[in-house]
């Protein structure tokens, strides 16, 4: 589904990626773990075009998507979830959710089905997003992507800073979603939440994949965490 | 004359003055808001909409009613495609860059000018009202057209707002307005956005300019004024904000307009920039403004 293959990324002189290949089959969750700086942030922008790739491809189902201006990408059906949730803060949550359903226009039924996924949103449409508690916030981030019906989503650490039905609740999601076929690129630094959502594992490091395993024999007491993590 | 008739007339004068104000200083904060981009050739926009007007309404002929409804059609949109093109030439290549955009636009500020010069000429020329009304009111007799431009400056302001709260289009502008890189994320082409935004800036500096060519002549130079004051509103209003721009462009219009006629129109102008200075140091985010975080 998702093809990264030897990419090369990075701002102006600095470059982040090193020739990062993986690929995400669909129904599947990968997760990318690795120390801050490694390039995972830097993946998931250089996959929606918003840092340009100096080397390497990426393809969505066999078209190459490197290369097409960033606002195209999605409108292929990558849906985004960014770090810190990025919300047009100071819009109502239901002009948030119009603006991911005018991505790849789709219409009244999509949003029924974001809403009921979510049913707290849909007691706070009116609500200007910025005012929302982080849970909501985060909550929000996670519909607006949906409602582009993405065949790809990436999510970069949804969980960070949240309560635990929080992550339960974004975990139930993700599971979700990959039954109804959706791959999903997921960035998480927590042990728990990878474990507990993963198919395969991506270590990275200086810009590359440095390790790449199934989750299904991993525990926590894994030496790559260590390794590669830190935790 | 007594003093109560007096102040009415002051007032209405400076409504007149708010409500052209109003109109460009909006477009030149709509640009700065969605765009970060300080349109130094604003005033241009406004002096080519009056220059513009000039052609139609001599080219178009009949009844002065037609030419100058001709005109207000045209020059915005004539005005806004000039923009529009200046955008894509210019301030896209730059990458919107805050401190290279303002270098250019001076530099747009000149070509126009000039271009303006060569085609137009040095003269100031009158554009003929498309109608001499006088409504008598019981202490003085006012000039319906200027109560006319006081009404469709009105109606273009809240056809404006309508746009940006209850229009696609309007959203779009809002969501590129507060994360460029999230629009693009969610599929909205930021570079179009831009485009028809500086043209919609420019377009509304147009529309005030026809608005006011009746009234004022048009002339190779007359953008300085409105370029001067549309910045003081929008420094009054706050950066970016579309409903401080308008109340600061009816408080310096206003004020402008009682001050001139009981004194001199230039004691308003150096009040009003000694009002500017002062919400500078006591209000640097303007009166509406959010302060940055």
């Amino acid at each position: 589904m998702l093809d990264v293959s030897e990419l090369h990324a990075g701002y102006g002189a600095v470059a982040v990626l090193r020739g990062l290949t993986l690929r995400a089959a669909a129904g599947e969750v990968l997760c990318v773990m690795g120390r801050n700086g490694a390039g995972k942030s830097t993946l998931m922008k250089a996959i929606m075009g918003l840092v340009p790739a100096t080397g390497g491809t990426i393809t969505l189902d066999g078209t190459r998507i490197s290369g097409l201006p960033a606002h195209e990408v999605p409108r292929l059906g990558i849906g985004y979830v960014p770090q810190g949730r990025r919300l047009f803060g100071d819009l109502t949550v239901a002009e948030n959710i119009e603006i991911g359903l005018m991505t790849r226009r789709r219409g009244p039924a999509t949003r029924e089905h974001v809403l009921t996924l979510f049913p707290r949103l849909r007691e706070r449409l009116g609500q200007v997003s910025r005012t929302l508690s982080g849970g909501e916030q985060q909550m929000l981030a996670i519909a607006r992507a949906l409602c582009l019906e993405p065949k790809v989503l990436l999510l970069d650490e949804p969980t960070e800073g949240l309560q635990p039905s929080m992550i339960a609740l974004i975990r139930e999601t993700v599971l979700a979603l990959k039954a109804t076929g959706v791959a999903t690129v997921l960035v998480e630094q927590r042990v728990d939440a990878v474990l507990s959502v993963a198919d395969r594992v991506a270590f990275v490091e200086h810009g590359r994949v440095a390790e790449l395993l199934p989750a299904a024999g991993m525990t926590h007491a894994s030496p790559q965490f260590l390794k590669y993590v830190g935790i | 004359m007594d003093f109560g008739p007096f102040l009415l007339l002051a007032l209405m004068e400076g409504l007149v003055t708010s409500a052209v104000l109003a109109l460009t200083a909006l477009g030149l904060a709509l640009v700065f808001g969605v765009m970060r981009v300080v349109n130094v050739a604003h005033g241009e926009f406004f002096m080519l909409g009056a220059v513009a007007a000039w052609f139609v309404t001599t080219w178009i002929p009949g009844p002065p009613a037609a030419g100058f409804i001709a005109a207000l059609v045209l020059c915005p949109l004539l005005v806004g495609a000039v923009a529009a093109l200046a955008d894509t030439l210019v301030l896209k290549r730059l990458g919107y860059d805050p401190d290279a955009t303002i270098v250019a636009t001076i530099g747009l500020l000149y070509v126009l000018q000039q271009a303006a010069l060569s085609l137009y000429g040095p003269e100031a020329r009158p554009v003929e009202a498309p109608f001499t009304l006088r409504v008598q009111l019981p202490w003085f007799g006012y000039s319906g057209y200027k109560l006319a431009v006081i009404a469709a400056a009105a109606v273009v302001l809240a056809g404006v707002w309508l746009l940006l709260a209850r229009t696609r289009i309007g959203l779009v502008m809002r969501a590129t307005q507060i994360d460029r890189e999230m629009a693009r994320a969610f599929g909205i082409n930021v570079e179009r956005v831009y485009a028809g935004v500086f043209a919609l800036g420019a377009g509304l500096a147009a529309v005030a300019a026809v608005l006011i060519v009746p009234i004022q002549q048009a002339h190779y130079l007359m953008g300085q004024d409105p370029l001067l004051l549309s910045f003081m509103v929008v420094i009054v209003g706050g950066l970016g904000s579309l409903r401080g721009a308008l109340v600061a462009a009816l408080l310096i219009g206003l004020s402008d307009g009682v001050i001139s006629v009981f004194f001199s129109p230039t004691l308003a102008k150096i009040l009003a920039t000694l009002f500017v200075a002062l919400v500078l140091v006591f209000r640097p985010q303007g009166l509406m403004g959010r302060r940055a975080a």
